[in-house]
């Protein structure tokens, strides 16, 4: 459990390759929210046998591809404001019934990026004190979905380690990750405990041990 | 007979003081009510506190009311204009930052009785433990906190006590809106307006499109108008999407 920024180098997966992992993890029916950055990777790599229906917090259950230029409708956002389509059978709910799908445990996983994710499960991605605060659904997302599956490069832009003991950014929730993919490797908390469950091609155990500041057992 | 349509939209909303809490429907500019937040302007409001999602990308809607300095507190889950954020560290507008989800069900629940209700969003965070400022000095020192949230375990699992949202007016915008004030939204643009519609004790909602008798079938009303008190014409269609983005991936 060193910190160290000068670990040996190491090749892991892309930022498209992580999310080509966690898509093949989603299973047929599963209702999915995707946060910016690496979730948003994910809906091309659902298995083409699959069908996942998307949900936007601003109150859309059965989201499509952003629509092509010229045809946006500025009536139909996603919650990044960007101009969607929707799929056959979509449906739009105002917004207290949109995260009562999230709080009311009938979302399968919300998909987020992390600033840290401690190896108890705590998540920190909302707020960078000094920043600019804004929440927006993140804190009703992991308290409210049945799985919260993290989506991270395993270190920051300086080397230091984002799987820690104990998170220095302030908490969007505690406790509440159940999957971490990372470009070195996969993990799951399960019993309070942090299980190392695959290593990505190429990735030795010791270029992880290296870069991660928490404690986890291998389960492979 | 009920005629809830109104004409003029300054005559209409000049019954709303200096000082009065306003919850506004939308999500960024998508279902924003913008005729009747820049009626507010040209009646030269001011010293508002504002219930919203969002302040928004540019200089429209609640972006202009910002602007021209009508804003006191702003109580919303992501404010996004960096002078906002400007305008909060240096004391000039206070931020009640809150959890989208439970800012929507707060609105909900005011305007349906309920004073309160426990939530597990927020619960160990900075945004329920009395330590998120709410405001700030203008020689940058914090002048207040949100205050701290009473907590309750159920089902082992730690709750947040938040309380519903009653506020002095509400502004929303309707796809189509009848006489009786009943209320159709289009698409994604439905988001917060039927609950903000709810929590105004006197409730203005601007539509598109005003429906003659019978246009509406009583199945295809989102909101019924018993929580709208005055129908105004829009006087634009669905403003533009903002030129903001989000960050790319």
């Amino acid at each position: 459990m060193t910190q160290t920024a000068t670990a040996v180098p190491v090749s892991g997966r892309s930022r498209e390759g992580i999310a080509q992992r966690l898509a093949a993890d989603l299973r047929d029916g599963f209702v999915v929210n995707l946060g910016v950055g690496i979730p948003l990777l994910v809906p091309k790599f659902i298995p083409a046998d699959r069908e996942v229906i998307l949900h936007a917090e601003n109150g859309v259950l059965g989201m499509g591809p952003l629509a092509p230029a010229g045809q946006e409708d500025p009536d139909l956002t996603d919650a990044g404001k960007q101009a969607i389509t929707l799929v056959t059978g979509a449906a739009i709910v105002d917004s207290a019934t949109s995260f009562a799908i999230v709080r009311g445990g009938h979302l399968d996983v919300t998909v987020l990026g992390a600033l840290q994710v401690s190896g108890s499960g705590d998540l920190a991605n909302w707020y960078v004190p000094g920043r600019n605060p804004a929440v927006g659904g993140a804190m009703d997302l992991v308290a409210g979905a049945r799985e919260v599956w993290v989506t991270m490069e395993h270190v920051d832009r300086a080397g230091r380690p984002k799987i820690v003991e104990a998170c220095e950014f302030p908490l969007t929730g505690r406790g509440v990750v159940t999957r971490l993919y990372t470009d070195l490797a996969v993990f799951q908390f399960a019993d309070g405990e942090l299980r190392l469950t695959e290593y990505a091609p190429g990735v030795t155990p010791e270029a992880v041990r290296d870069r991660t500041a928490a404690p986890y057992v291998e389960d492979l | 007979m009920i005629d809830k349509f109104r004409p003029e939209p300054a005559a209409a909303l000049a019954v709303i003081p200096n000082g009065a809490t306003v919850a506004v429907g939308g999500f960024g500019s998508s279902g924003r009510p913008d005729t009747l937040i820049d009626t507010l302007c040209d009646l030269d409001r001011r010293d508002l506190h504002v219930v919203v999602n969002n302040v928004g990308g540019d200089f429209t809607g609640i972006g202009r009311l910002l602007a021209e300095g009508r804003l006191r507190r702003v109580t919303c889950s992501f404010p996004v204009l960096t002078d906002f954020y400007d305008d909060y560290f240096a004391g000039r507008v206070e931020l009640e930052l809150i959890p989208q989800g439970t800012l929507a069900e707060r609105l909900r629940a005011g305007g349906a009785g309920i004073p309160a209700f426990y939530t597990p969003s927020g619960a160990g965070t900075m945004l329920a433990d009395g330590t998120f400022p709410l405001g700030y000095h203008a020689d940058g020192s914090v002048a207040a906190c949100m205050p701290e949230r009473e907590h309750r375990e159920f089902g082992g699992r730690e709750h947040v006590l938040e309380y519903g949202i009653v506020a002095d007016f509400a502004l929303v915008k309707a796809h189509k809106a009848d006489r009786r004030g009943n209320l159709r939204f289009r698409l994604s643009a439905r988001n917060f307006n039927p609950l903000a519609a709810m929590a105004g004790r006197h409730t203005f909602a601007e539509a598109e499109h005003l429906a003659g008798p019978g246009e509406l079938e009583p199945d295809d009303i989102h909101l019924p108008g018993v929580f709208v008190d005055e129908v105004l014409l829009s006087s634009a269609l669905s403003p533009k999407l903002p030129t903001i983005s989000r960050i790319s991936p």
